[in-house]
């Protein structure tokens, strides 16, 4: 598996594609840090874009690399090595590639413009954390979805659609919900909800960093309980690695007894 | 070498594969052959065990294939459509299956043979169909497995390739390999197959020798033969 | 005897007749062996020198002007049987003591130190612990409560005291006091004048500081940290509040400070941190907000009920997660030059005022009071989208709130 990693690596880092999303977030932070001249305040903007940008061009790379490199993986089936391999290793050939874009074209200008110096370092590390469950998960939820569909448009297609529930349209019925039934009580509810959506649970991450002050405001005990103490953000972190691991588990078993 | 018991595979509601028993013995060329969407490629990928059979066993030099894939290691596979990643160099490509398969090679052989020098350096993706075919045969032949298969080998060959490719087959079947081809060159099967095996609707239509099959068919002329075995089934 | 020399001269600045006075010293081993004897054999402007020891006294009473003078913190320990000290005559000064073990009674509020109708009072350098009510003025005027020290280990609110209380007593001066673990800080109840300065208020269950019908007063240069629900102001008139600080006052119903029925206050130059709510304000009218600074907190300014003439001038909100929040649609206050960090405009004519309007209301802090759970949809790209159709065209919102001149930098 790691050979088939070192390859799909090597093969992105020399694609177009890597640069342009490294490049792209090199202008974004250093577009942010120009306008703002403030690490605090550029990080929050960031955490803001990356819940859901990230997820976005995680899923598109994801499902472009996958159609892109069918041939590839033909020949890869065909020598003599472990077709779990083969899939997790361009899997984390491609999660690795992104993060590395992401860490590398955010750290950049941070650390230029004295991240190092600033109490934003803790932030930022969150933000880079969440950045990188994201780009696993959502790289996994991609070659899953390219897994089952052959068609190429259709599978481009579920794979926005999934991205867009996921960002959008999921909140918005989450919050539907919550109105109707507001004579009821929800924290348990709205806590649960929060979790079945990786999107959900990055936003979760960085409102106990950035908005504790508000979250403590609502009386439930529930509530209390799990934005007041550690409870929290052990949840929404041990909850992300399930996210990461389940796409990961079942793109090792669908591909084993996938026809190619 | 391979044996094939009672195979079955299908697609969706299309049933590619039914009952399907063969057995290739060592040594030889063997040709596969049927009309399109016989199956041959299904069959092919059944043994590389890109294809998950829903019935059936297959083993290949003596060892079931099932949940295994270390008898890869054994067979010399050329696939049929010679696309690679683009962003790799030939070099690169080359070293690379090296390195995946780490057995000994004679890959600089075969590129003088075919004349890739110039081409070592570019990326796979500037290359053009013919090029791409024979990375593809040196792929193939660098190593030396007792088993090779070869889907279209002829593909976007140039006469002077052709000849050369006809050359290696023959080299490696004097080795004593065993090797199975694909192809809708009846000239090529005509002068390089031992023997045919004729898909038909998933199953083995014919086994045999070229002169079995002429004889069968009371043709005179091998390209004659296999239209009339065509025919011959749809008629019946 | 530096120290001595340095009461003396202050003894002898703040009564003028004390030149007679003498000097009594009270210690275990000596003849006499208690303050309360001290203060029997004392005369009118005498001062009682304590040593160090432990004194087991309580319901002592100081009922002539004398000066009790503790040297290196001698403990009074009132054995949790009642009050310690109680002051019924002017012109007292307590100085250097330790008191620990006030007694707790639901009916009568114990105090370590209770100055009843008595004028001209000091009360420096004291040490409580172990506490009901802790510095009790009653009708007393004219006095000092400086640098004192309040310890208190409250648990419920039923049961514990007030760290200092003032009630109906006028023109006394807080200054430098450190009082935490008790009910409220420092509570004031019809007392107007007073000036509340450099004080820490801090881990109190309910307020650092508690005003009720008290007019005329200023408080600055305070800090008030992690209190139950911050400072309350109620039901007073024209007090100033100037460079204190308020911080981490978390909880479903804390805020930094409450403002309840207050009219004609100044506000200016604070610090609100971290706090759940910012400002709560109800019912106040004619307040001046003017160079804050909002960090950091759940809600910067919380506005409920009628509100009227109300004006935000040059005030800083920083990241903060609702910068302000309305339960109505009538918007009667002035937002003019603030800086606010979520402000997303341009200034093309560099004047350092933004070139459109900033609308601090989210129509998210309005879904967020009617269903408090989807607090948790905070940030989502959802309400992003929601709260900016809001801001193309307000139909929740008071469309006349909006601060039509915002900075682009920070004031100082």
């Amino acid at each position: 598996m790691l050979k088939i990693l070192k390859y799909s690596f090597y093969d992105l880092m020399r694609s177009r594609w890597s640069y342009v999303y490294f490049l792209f977030y090199l202008a974004l932070g250093f577009v942010l840090l120009f306008l703002n001249h403030d690490l605090s305040k550029a990080v929050i903007t960031l955490m803001n874009v990356i819940i859901v940008l990230v997820p976005l061009i995680s899923t598109i790379f994801g499902v472009m690399y996958f159609y892109n490199s069918k041939e590839f993986t033909e020949l890869l089936l065909a020598q003599p090595l472990k077709r779990s391999s083969i899939f997790l290793g361009q899997y984390y050939g491609v999660a690795g590639s992104l993060t590395l874009s992401l860490i590398l074209g955010l750290g950049i200008p941070f650390i230029l413009y004295g991240l190092f110096q600033s109490d934003a370092i803790w932030d930022f590390s969150l933000l880079l954390v969440t950045g990188a469950f994201l780009t696993l998960i959502f790289t996994a939820l991609a070659f899953n979805i390219a897994l089952s569909n052959e068609n190429k448009i259709k599978g481009f297609g579920y794979a926005v659609l999934m991205w867009l529930f996921l960002a959008v349209i999921y909140d918005g019925l989450f919050l539907l919900s919550l109105i109707i039934f507001e004579e009821y009580p929800l924290d348990s509810f709205s806590l649960a909800a929060t979790t079945f959506n990786p999107i959900d649970l990055s936003r979760t991450l960085i409102l106990l960093k950035l908005d504790i002050s508000a979250l403590l405001g609502y009386t439930g005990a529930v509530f209390k309980s799990y934005f007041g103490t550690n409870l929290g953000l052990f949840i929404s972190l041990g909850m992300l690695v399930l996210w990461t691991v389940l796409p990961i588990w079942r793109l090792a078993y669908k591909s084993k007894r996938k026809d190619f | 070498m391979i044996q094939i018991e009672n195979l079955h595979k299908k697609f969706g509601k299309n049933q590619v594969l039914s009952h399907l028993d063969l057995r290739i013995d060592e040594g030889g060329i063997f040709a596969v052959l049927g009309p399109n969407g016989s199956g041959k490629t299904t069959l092919i990928k059944s043994i590389l065990g890109m294809v998950v059979p829903n019935k059936g066993n297959l083993s290949v030099l003596g060892a079931s294939i099932r949940k295994n894939w270390k008898y890869r290691q054994e067979i010399d596979y050329l696939p049929q459509i010679a696309n690679f990643p683009g962003n790799l160099k030939v070099k690169e490509l080359i070293r690379m299956i090296k390195d995946l398969r780490q057995k000994p090679s004679n890959e600089q052989e075969l590129i003088t043979l075919l004349g890739l020098e110039p081409f070592l350096d570019k990326k796979l993706g500037t290359l053009s169909g013919g090029t791409k075919q024979k990375v593809n045969i040196v792929l193939t032949f660098m190593f030396d497995s007792p088993l090779i298969i070869l889907d279209e080998p002829t593909t976007g060959l140039d006469p002077a390739s052709l000849l050369k490719l006809k050359d290696l087959i023959q080299k490696e079947k004097s080795k004593g390999k065993t090797i199975l081809i694909t192809t809708h060159i009846m000239q090529f099967v005509e002068e390089m197959a031992d023997e045919i095996v004729y898909l038909l609707e998933g199953n083995i239509y014919f086994k045999g020798t070229i002169d079995e099959l002429m004889a069968k068919t009371e043709q005179n002329d091998f390209e004659h033969a296999i239209a009339a075995i065509s025919t011959h089934t749809t008629n019946a | 005897m530096k120290h001595f020399s340095k009461v003396l001269v202050l003894i002898l600045l703040l009564m003028g007749t004390s030149l007679w006075a003498k000097t009594i010293v009270v210690c275990q081993d000596c003849e006499l062996g208690s303050i309360k004897e001290g203060i029997a054999v004392a005369v009118d402007f005498d001062t009682l020198l304590i040593k160090k020891g432990t004194y087991k006294e309580y319901n002592i009473l100081i009922d002539k002007p004398l000066t009790l003078l503790g040297e290196n913190y001698p403990v009074i320990d009132g054995g949790k049987r009642g009050e310690i000290i109680r002051i019924v005559s002017d012109n007292v000064t307590v100085d250097g003591l330790f008191l620990i073990n006030v007694g707790t009674s639901y009916t009568t509020d114990y105090a370590a130190i209770r100055v009843v109708k008595s004028e001209n009072f000091i009360i420096q350098n004291v040490v409580l612990e172990k506490l009901f009510f802790g510095i009790y003025l009653e009708k007393s005027n004219h006095g000092k409560v400086y640098h004192n020290k309040i310890i208190g280990d409250a648990v419920d609110e039923y049961n514990s005291g007030n760290g200092i209380q003032l009630w109906y007593s006028h023109n006394v001066v807080v200054d430098r006091n450190i009082v935490q673990g008790v009910r409220d800080g420092i509570y004031l109840e019809f007392s107007d004048h007073i000036t509340i300065n450099n004080n820490q208020s801090t881990n109190n269950l309910r307020y650092g500081l508690h005003f009720m019908f008290s007019n005329d007063d200023t408080y600055t240069n305070n800090t008030f940290q992690n209190n139950g629900a911050g400072v309350a102001v109620m039901f007073s008139k024209r007090i100033l509040m100037k460079g204190n600080t308020f911080r981490q006052n978390w909880g479903s119903a804390a805020f930094g400070m409450l403002l309840k029925e207050i009219n004609d206050a100044e506000i200016i130059d604070n610090t609100f941190e971290e706090n759940t709510i910012g400002i709560n304000i109800e019912g106040s009218n004619r307040i001046t907000y003017e160079g804050n600074d909002f960090i950091n907190n759940g809600w910067a300014v919380k506005v409920l009920g009628a509100c009227y003439t109300n004006s935000f001038v040059k005030n800083n909100f920083l990241y903060n997660s609702f910068d302000i929040s309305y339960n109505s649609k009538l918007n009667d206050n002035k937002f003019e030059n603030n800086y606010w960090s979520n402000y997303t405009g341009y200034d093309l004519d560099k004047d350092g005022i933004g070139d459109v309007p900033y609308r601090p209301v989210k129509l998210f802090s309005y879904i967020v009071n009617r269903t408090p759970e989807t607090i948790v949809l905070l940030r989502s790209l959802f309400m992003d989208i929601i709260d900016f159709s809001e801001k193309v065209s307000p139909v929740f919102t008071p469309d006349n709130l909006m601060d039509a001149m915002p900075l682009m930098k920070k004031t100082e």
